[in-house]
């Protein structure tokens, strides 16, 4: 039935000829006297309400028939997340943060139909407090190279003539017909591009393993399991922008001579799972996956499989179980995936970022892409930026670009005048980077080198608010979650690091603590049977190295210098700042806080919880955490 | 010209046998030479040539990977670099170097048997495996299993019998040997040939007097809490 | 659904849709190696894995019922036990967690006696958590019933569930 659809509605396009065609016809088609209204419509949007800011546009622009005046459309994510929902107007593009429903009327008449700006809707500078106007800007956007994120802010991702539009699908045209597959390798290759994912493996020379591996039967899958707590790249790109990772796995699997691809996407993300599959359907719509692609004789289609709620399933061999149906314990990986991998085919497994670099490789070449990044790490990165810092989002930058430029120039610094104690990176696999270290050229091996890593590219900057120790046990609370229980390095030894955290936060360390936890951090990564339980002691082992007199402090002194560990710190309410207004006692669960009103209240320790509530709601500071 | 010890006396000129599948490699500075296809464990069982201790291994059903006490040192590249791998799935391989008695070997077993005990303190062979690497008292918190969640009872009802009465259920440290919906007792599925109690390492399966196995009662009641919550809701509702 | 749903509304529910599960079990015949998609429609229709559904694709899909019991338990996504009218996931991603978002956690075994898994005895909240729901710059992020919330502390979380009985 929908194959007679298909027929019946009739899109396909048979050969790069009409896809050129079809490219300049939605150009021409353009009125380009209309002014664009773009609603940034990514889950991190949705979830401040740009939903509701959508429909208030679609429905006063309905109202008042301004359909010819107004290019209007829901995009991806635009990576400035915790200033959503973020609407840019061009072509100038004026943009404005955290819009809501009753500001649309004003945009429309004010800005759209009149030019003029909304100032209260202006993105402020917090360093020099000044009012930006354009998105060009907005030091967080102007100082990235977006060559990936950027075409998110663009693009109806569900509409894919759009795609068409802004060159989409021409890599594809090149690949097939002015290359050859070992000329797609080589091009890959030369430009130095490594795996997003976290291993940062050559992914050249990952493809070549796959193209000369023995078989006629291979497959692409594409790692959209993005497990990292912290890292939200992979969402943004598939919600985004889905087309650019399937042109890639289109290419790549004519590089390899694949049929079939898989995108494995976790769970937890069901937008971009739906907008994954718009996008397929379309694919197959326009005949850029079906039989005969652009009739150059090449077949491929691509399948989506949802996660199931499982970190593991992020590491190749879970994941391949997944897909085979089984649970997502890892096998040790003495054979390659490229020789042996889904269904013991050769498998080529590539992050979803680093299938959204093909098409840009292979369009602008390799020598373009070389020249960007640094020796070992060539192209650009995205990075989420998130945690204690004022422009929180995604970030993406060449690779070379130091910490403290990342934090400072485009992060914009710690909120609320704080001081820097670490930045995280590479997720519950990578390690904690203090502050002697922020003018680390960020790439690959500098990463590596000081005891982290790369990984997803997840960066979560922390201050002096928070809690070494507690992050410590945080992640490896996360990762015996997580773990799959079959090894007993993994299953054992994180269970036994996590019992010893919790008593050293909870005031019952003890000092013999720290070498038992470095001596199960080798067990870890001698005997674990896979990426995860090998990795998994790094958080435990970066801030030993780097915070070692916080894990002291818990121990011997049992205290918490920042103030996070419940049972080692206290709240007391200041007579000389308390005003007596009771708003704390009222907000205490457990009764515990007691005065008269207009004098100054107290505190019972012995029946204080310490969940902090009186803490968030004084409004003059008069109560204190030690 | 390499030996190649049968039975551990005899030594036999690899010259002298023809359109042998040969794989040459040492093994603790000793040269080996097995028919390939093989592992590193199976070549080490079969020649006698070391003593590699491994508890979720059993010849009957395919190796798993799961204890990693098996583990050795590798070096593929004629010595300058070694890899730790585990030898019960690591096959063997022309000219590779394997020492099984390292000091970080040595080391990481005495730490995967200490992290055992701590799991199992009163099962007799995690005891004897403790005594012969000098493991005392565990340096954590110790629980009281038996079931050390090797696997090879699944793997022998699943490959042997072809029957799948049971299986490793849950996920992480509250991973334990269940029948579905977490029954302790079997049902037809199981036709009580007992080979899960044959393979198991540490008894912690056991025949019943019914003629099925008692499976492991695992001292984390997690499927416990919830197996009883389905099961009050289900009487509740009947009832 | 405004009805109570508890265990005799749901069984009656799932007899009667009967028919429904049968075809939709039906349609994964020959594909075994997608259990977990056909996992993934029942648990999102149901809200929960009843037992003779299980039962039902052991035997139709052919694959040993210990198997597809150790796939339902393995993955957090899958419930065996029904959940409550709404559910409550709080994210416990890294970058929620430094803002704190184990607070919301421990507000919800205050006041509903929850813990992460569990359902209250009047069926009205399931508190699940999960490890980064990908809306990091907005943390800490919490879900009820599909609709995000974002920079939630205690004292917000308390408000929103108001909305919910």
């Amino acid at each position: 039935m929908v194959e007679q659809v298909r027929k019946l509605l009739d899109k396909k396009l048979k050969n790069t000829g009409e896809l050129e065609k079809l490219r300049q016809a939605v150009l021409d088609k353009r009125d380009t006297s209309r002014i664009t209204v773009s609603v940034c419509g990514g889950t991190g949007c949705r979830a401040s309400g740009a939903e509701a800011v959508v429909e208030a546009f679609a429905e006063e622009i309905e109202k008042r028939e301004l359909q010819v005046k107004i290019d209007f459309k829901e995009t991806g994510c635009h990576g400035f997340c915790e200033r959503g929902p973020i609407v840019v107007i061009g072509p100038k593009k004026i943009f404005y943060q955290h819009v809501q429903p009753e500001d649309v009327q004003e945009i429309i008449n004010e800005t759209v139909l009149q030019g003029k700006v909304v100032k209260r809707l202006l993105y402020i500078d917090p360093a020099t407090s000044e009012e930006i106007t354009y998105e060009s800007d907005v030091p967080f956007y102007n100082k990235q190279t977006r060559l990936i994120l950027g075409a998110n802010g663009e693009i109806d991702p569900t509409d894919i003539e759009q795609y068409i539009a802004a060159g989409g699908y021409s890599a594809l045209s090149k690949a097939l017909f002015q290359l050859n597959p070992d000329k797609i390798v080589n091009e890959i290759t030369s430009a130095g591009l490594r795996g997003r994912g976290g291993g940062g493996f050559p992914t050249g020379r990952k493809w070549q393993s796959c193209r000369t591996a023995k078989g006629d039967v291979k497959y692409v899958l594409c790692n959209a399991d993005e497990g990292d707590p912290g890292a939200y790249q992979d969402r943004s790109i598939l919600e985004g922008n889905p087309h650019s990772v399937i042109e890639g796995m289109i290419i790549g699997a004519y590089a390899i001579g694949a049929s079939q691809g898989f995108i494995y996407v976790r769970n937890e993300y069901p937008l971009a799972v739906e907008h994954a599959r718009i996008a397929l359907e379309q694919a197959i719509d326009y005949g850029f996956l079906g039989e005969n692609i652009l009739d150059s004789g090449f077949n491929f289609k691509i399948t989506i499989n949802k996660g199931g709620g499982a970190f593991v399933c992020g590491e190749s061999s879970a994941l391949i179980a997944s897909l085979e149906g089984k649970i997502g314990e890892p096998k040790s990986k003495y054979t390659h995936m490229s020789e042996k991998g889904l269904w013991e085919r050769p498998s080529l497994l590539n992050n979803v970022k680093t299938w959204a670099n093909v098409p840009l490789i292979i369009n602008k070449g390799a020598d373009w892409y070389s020249k960007i990044g640094t020796a070992g790490s060539k192209g650009t990165m995205i990075f989420s930026l998130v945690g204690k810092i004022n422009n929180s989002g995604l970030v993406e930058v060449p690779m070379g670009i130091t910490l403290r430029e990342m934090i400072y120039d485009i992060g914009g610094g710690i909120p609320n005048g704080k001081k820097f104690k670490a930045v995280q990176t590479g997720g519950p696999s990578g390690g904690c980077i203090p502050e002697q270290f922020l003018d680390t050229h960020v790439d690959f091996d500098e990463l590596t080198k000081i005891g982290s890593m790369m990984g997803s590219g997840g960066m979560i900057v922390m201050d002096e608010d928070t809690c070494m120790v507690d992050v410590a046990r945080y992640f490896i609370n996360f990762l015996k979650g997580e773990s799959c229980g079959k090894c007993v390095p993994c299953r054992e030894g994180l269970a036994k690091m996590s019992d010893i955290l919790d008593r050293i936060t909870h005031g019952e360390g003890k000092p013999e603590d720290l070498d038992t936890m470095m001596d199960l951090a080798e067990i870890l990564s001698a005997g674990a049977l896979c990426a995860l339980g090998r990795t998994a002691a790094n958080p435990v082992i970066s801030t030993l190295k780097y915070f070692k007199d916080e894990y002291m402090a818990h121990i011997n002194d049992k205290k918490c210098p920042a103030g996070v560990c419940r049972e080692l710190i206290q709240y007391s309410i200041d007579p000389e700042k308390c005003t007596g207004c009771g708003v704390c006692a009222r907000a205490c669960s457990m009764n515990a806080i007691s005065g008269e009103k207009k004098e100054p209240h107290v505190i019972n320790q012995n029946m204080c919880i310490k969940c902090g509530v009186c803490y968030d709601s004084c409004k003059f500071g008069a109560i204190t955490k030690q | 010209m390499t030996k190649y010890w049968v039975d551990g006396e005899k030594t036999i000129d690899i010259n002298e046998a023809d359109d042998v599948n040969s794989v040459c490699f040492t093994v603790d500075d000793k040269d080996v030479v097995v028919s390939g296809g093989q592992t590193i464990l199976e070549a080490v069982q079969r020649t006698g040539i070391a003593n590699i201790p491994a508890l979720c291994y059993h010849p009957a059903v395919r190796p798993y990977g799961a204890c990693r006490l098996c583990t050795v040192e590798v070096s593929e590249d004629g010595g300058k670099n070694f890899k730790f791998v585990a030898s019960c799935l690591y096959p063997v391989k022309e000219g590779m170097i394997v020492k099984t008695s390292t000091e970080k070997v040595k080391k990481l077993r005495k730490g995967i048997i200490e992290l055992l005990l701590a799991r199992c303190p009163n099962t007799k062979i995690i005891q004897e495996l403790a005594e012969e690497y000098g493991v005392e008292k565990p340096r954590f918190s110790v629980g009281d299993q038996d079931c050390i969640l090797c696997g090879l009872c699944v793997r022998a009802c699943q490959e042997i019998i072809g029957k799948s009465a049971i299986s490793l259920v849950n996920r992480g440290i509250y991973k334990e040997v269940a029948a579905p919906f977490y029954a302790y007792e079997l049902g037809e599925e199981c036709i009580g040939c007992g080979d899960c109690v044959f393979v198991c390492p540490t008894g912690a399966i056991t025949m019943g007097d019914n003629g099925k196995p008692v499976l492991p009662r695992v001292k984390i009641p997690y499927a416990e809490i919830g197996a009883m919550k389905s099961e009050e809701k289900l009487l509740a509702s009947q009832g | 659904m405004d009805t109570e749903l508890d265990f005799d509304t749901i069984r009656t529910i799932i007899e009667n849709n009967a028919g429904k599960i049968e075809s939709l079990i039906d349609s994964y015949v020959d594909k075994k190696e997608q259990l977990i998609s056909l996992l993934q429609d029942i648990q999102s229709e149901y809200n929960y894995i009843p037992q003779d559904v299980l039962i039902k694709i052991s035997q139709k899909l052919d694959i040993p019922l210990s198997q597809v019991f150790s796939v339902v338990t393995f993955f957090q996504a899958f419930s065996l036990k029904p959940r409550g009218r709404h559910t409550i996931t709080v994210c416990l991603g890294t970058a929620c967690h430094v803002k704190g978002g184990q607070r919301l956690v421990d507000k919800m075994e205050r006041d509903f006696g929850l813990k992460p898994g569990e359902t209250t005895d009047d069926d009205r909240f399931t508190l699940e958590t999960a490890n980064c729901l990908g809306c990091c710059a907005l943390g800490p992020v919490v879900v009820v019933d599909g609709k995000y919330e974002s920079q939630v502390n205690p004292e917000k979380l308390g408000k929103v569930l108001k909305n919910y009985e």
